[in-house]
C-alpha cells in the first residue's frame, strides 16, 4: 500500500488521537493546552470552546447559559461554518474511530454481500435534532447529552473507563451488523448539526471527471456515499452538507480524480469542466 | 383478485405519510423523555461548591469536567512526595447513581477540603457553578464559607458519643471547628459521674464539606452529609416568629385578610365530639 493511499487517514488519526491525548493530559497531568471535554473546553485557560448542539439543547431546556459557553459555541460554529464543514465528525469525534473500525470490518467480512440490508433513512438524524430539542424542553435537561456516545466515550477516555463503554460497544455492533454507517451516517444529531452549520463552508472535496476511471473505490469507502453522486459524470465540488471531509475518497483514488479544494465560491464549478 | 387491489390515492399517501412521521416522532419523544426523566433523578447527589439549585443545575451543566480537573490538579492536592491525590469532584459514570456526566462528590471517599481560592468554581463556563454564591457581597472576595453543598446529619444510634464514649473525631475534623459542629455536654445517668459529649450540627454554619463524614470512626459513618433539600424540612407560611422581623419578611408582607385560615372543618361549630360521636 502506497503512503498516498492512507495519507489523510493517518493525518486524521493523528489529529483525533492528539486531541484526545491533550484532553486526557488536561485532567491527568493538569496540562492547560486543552482542558475540559468535547462538550466544553478551554484552551490555555483563556479561549473557550463549546458544543453548539449542547448549547441549543440547554436553551430548549430553559437554562440561562454563561457567556463563556456561548462564546465557545460561537467560535466553534464560525470555525466549522466558514472553514471545516462537517470535519468535526471525521477529524475530531472519538466515535469516528469506533464506527470506522466497524465499517472496515464490515467490508472485510463482506457483510453487505451476505446479510440482508436493513434500510434506514439518512434523514433520521435531522429528525433526531428536533426530537432532542422537544425532549429537552419537556424534561428540562439537555436530552442528547444524557445518551450521547460522543461525550460518553470522550469522558471515558479523560476521566476513566466506566459502564458507559457498553453503549460504545453497542454502537460498534450496530454499525457492524445492523446498518452500514448506521450511527454516524443515519442517527447522530450532532453530526447533523455540523452538517447544517457547515453547509456553506469553504473546504470541499473536488472531483475531476476527466481523470476518473470509474473504479468506484471512492464510493465503497465513503461513509456518506450518496454525496459522491457526481463520480464519473461531471467535475464539481462535493457540495452536500453530509460530506465529512474525511478525505478517504482522495486517499483511495489512484487516478487523481479527487482532491481537496477551497470552496465553490472561489473557483466557479463551471470553469472546471 | 381484482377486488383486493387497493388504489393508493395521492391523498391517502399524504395522510399516511403524516401519520407515519407523527407516530414515529411521538414514539421517539416518549421513549427518550421517559429515559431522560429517570436519568436526571438523583436526589441524594452532592454537587460541587456554588452549584445552583439542582433543577437548574441539571439544565445548565454542560458536563465538561473543568471543575473536576481544577479540583484534582490544584497545587494543594499533592502529598509530600509530590504524588497527586484523588480529587474531590468526580464526573458521574454510567454505573454511578448520579445523572451521567455531571460532577458530584462522595465525602466518605474524598471530602471537600474547602480551598480558600475555590479553584473549581471560576472555571465553570456555563454558570452551573455560580461564583456569586461564594462571593462575599460586601468585600467582593471569594468566601468558601458561604457555600451550602449539603448539611451534616448525626445518626444518634450509631454515633458512639451517644453511647458515652469520648470520640469527638468529627468535631476536630470540622474546618469550622466549634462553629458548624458543637459538642453538647449531657449527664451520663448510667455511670452517674461521666458526661456525654454529643456532636450537634448547626445547619446555618455547616457547608456540607464532609470532612466529618470522612473522619467518622464507625464502620458506616454515623455523621454524613445530605443535600440540603433532602436533609432539611420547611416551615412554610403557617408559622411565623412574630418577634422576629426577618421571619415576617420571609413570609412576605401579606395582609392579614389574604391569609386563609378557614377550611372545611371551620364551617362547623366547635362540637362535643367525644360525647356526640361526631366525625370530621
Amino acid at each position: 500500500m502506497k503512503f498516498s493511499n492512507i495519507k489523510y487517514l493517518i493525518l486524521r488519526r493523528v489529529v483525533q488521537i492528539t486531541l484526545l491525548f491533550l484532553y486526557f493530559a488536561g485532567n491527568y497531568w493538569g496540562w492547560t493546552l486543552l482542558q475540559g471535554d468535547l462538550s466544553s473546553s478551554s484552551v490555555l485557560q483563556t479561549i473557550p470552546l463549546s458544543d453548539p448542539f449542547a448549547i441549543i439543547q440547554m436553551f430548549a431546556a430553559g437554562a440561562v447559559v454563561g457567556t463563556n459557553a456561548l462564546l465557545g459555541a460561537l467560535i466553534i460554529s464560525l470555525f466549522y461554518g466558514i472553514i471545516g464543514g462537517r470535519a468535526f465528525c471525521s477529524w475530531v469525534c472519538p466515535v469516528n474511530l469506533v464506527t470506522d473500525a466497524a465499517a472496515w470490518l464490515r467490508r472485510k467480512l463482506y457483510i453487505d454481500k451476505i446479510e440482508p440490508k436493513i434500510w434506514l433513512s439518512r434523514n433520521v438524524r435531522y429528525y433526531m435534532i428536533v426530537l432532542a430539542l422537544i425532549v429537552s424542553a419537556i424534561v428540562g435537561m439537555a436530552a442528547f447529552e444524557v445518551v450521547s456516545p460522543i461525550t460518553i466515550l470522550n469522558r471515558n477516555i479523560i476521566f476513566g473507563i466506566g459502564a458507559g463503554m457498553g453503549l460504545i460497544i453497542s454502537i460498534f455492533l450496530f454499525d457492524l451488523f445492523v446498518v452500514k454507517n448506521g450511527w454516524c451516517g443515519h442517527i447522530c444529531p450532532l453530526g447533523a448539526t455540523y452538517s447544517i452549520i457547515g453547509k456553506y463552508s469553504l473546504l470541499r472535496v473536488k472531483h475531476i471527471s476527466e481523470n476518473c476511471t470509474l473504479c468506484m473505490k471512492c464510493k465503497e469507502v465513503c461513509p456518506e456515499s450518496q454525496v459522491l453522486h457526481m463520480i464519473g459524470k461531471y467535475s464539481i465540488t462535493v457540495n452536500d452538507a453530509e460530506c465529512t471531509n474525511c478525505g478517504r475518497c482522495i486517499d483511495v483514488c489512484d487516478d487523481e480524480a479527487l482532491e481537496f479544494s477551497i470552496g465553490k465560491y472561489i473557483k466557479k464549478n463551471k470553469e472546471l469542466k | 383478485m381484482a377486488k383486493n387491489k387497493v388504489k393508493i390515492s395521492e391523498r391517502r399517501k399524504f395522510f399516511t405519510d403524516i401519520a407515519h412521521h407523527v407516530g414515529l416522532g411521538t414514539m421517539g419523544v416518549l421513549l427518550w423523555a421517559g429515559y431522560t426523566q429517570k436519568a436526571k433523578s438523583s436526589p441524594l447527589t452532592l454537587r460541587p461548591p456554588a452549584a445552583i439549585d439542582e433543577k437548574d443545575f441539571l439544565k445548565t451543566c454542560i458536563k465538561c469536567g473543568l471543575c473536576a480537573e481544577a479540583c484534582v490538579n490544584r497545587p494543594q492536592n499533592f502529598d509530600k512526595e509530590g504524588r497527586k491525590k484523588p480529587g474531590t469532584i468526580k464526573m458521574a459514570k454510567a454505573q454511578d447513581d448520579v445523572t451521567i456526566g455531571t460532577p458530584f462528590f462522595k465525602p466518605r471517599d474524598v471530602p471537600c477540603y474547602m480551598c480558600e481560592d475555590i479553584p473549581c468554581v471560576p472555571v465553570c463556563p456555563t454558570g452551573a457553578l455560580d461564583i456569586n454564591k461564594v462571593t462575599n457581597p460586601k468585600t467582593k472576595e471569594l468566601d468558601i464559607r458561604l457555600m451550602d453543598m449539603g448539611v451534616a446529619i448525626v445518626d444518634v444510634h450509631s454515633c458512639i458519643a451517644f453511647w458515652g464514649l469520648q470520640c469527638d473525631a468529627c468535631y476536630r475534623a470540622c474546618p469550622l471547628l466549634d462553629e458548624a459542629i458543637k459538642l453538647v455536654y449531657n449527664r451520663n445517668d448510667r455511670t452517674g459521674k461521666h458526661a456525654f459529649l454529643e456532636p450537634k450540627v448547626d445547619p446555618d454554619v455547616c457547608t456540607g464539606c464532609g470532612l466529618c463524614e470522612k473522619a467518622c470512626v464507625t464502620e458506616k459513618p454515623a455523621i454524613f452529609v445530605l443535600p440540603r433539600d433532602v436533609a432539611q424540612g420547611k416551615v412554610g407560611d403557617h408559622y411565623v416568629r412574630g418577634w422576629d422581623k426577618a421571619d415576617q419578611q420571609r413570609v412576605g408582607n401579606r395582609k392579614e385578610t389574604e391569609i386563609k385560615t378557614k377550611d372545611e372543618r371551620s364551617k362547623q361549630a366547635p362540637a362535643d365530639y367525644l360525647n356526640k360521636g361526631l366525625e370530621y
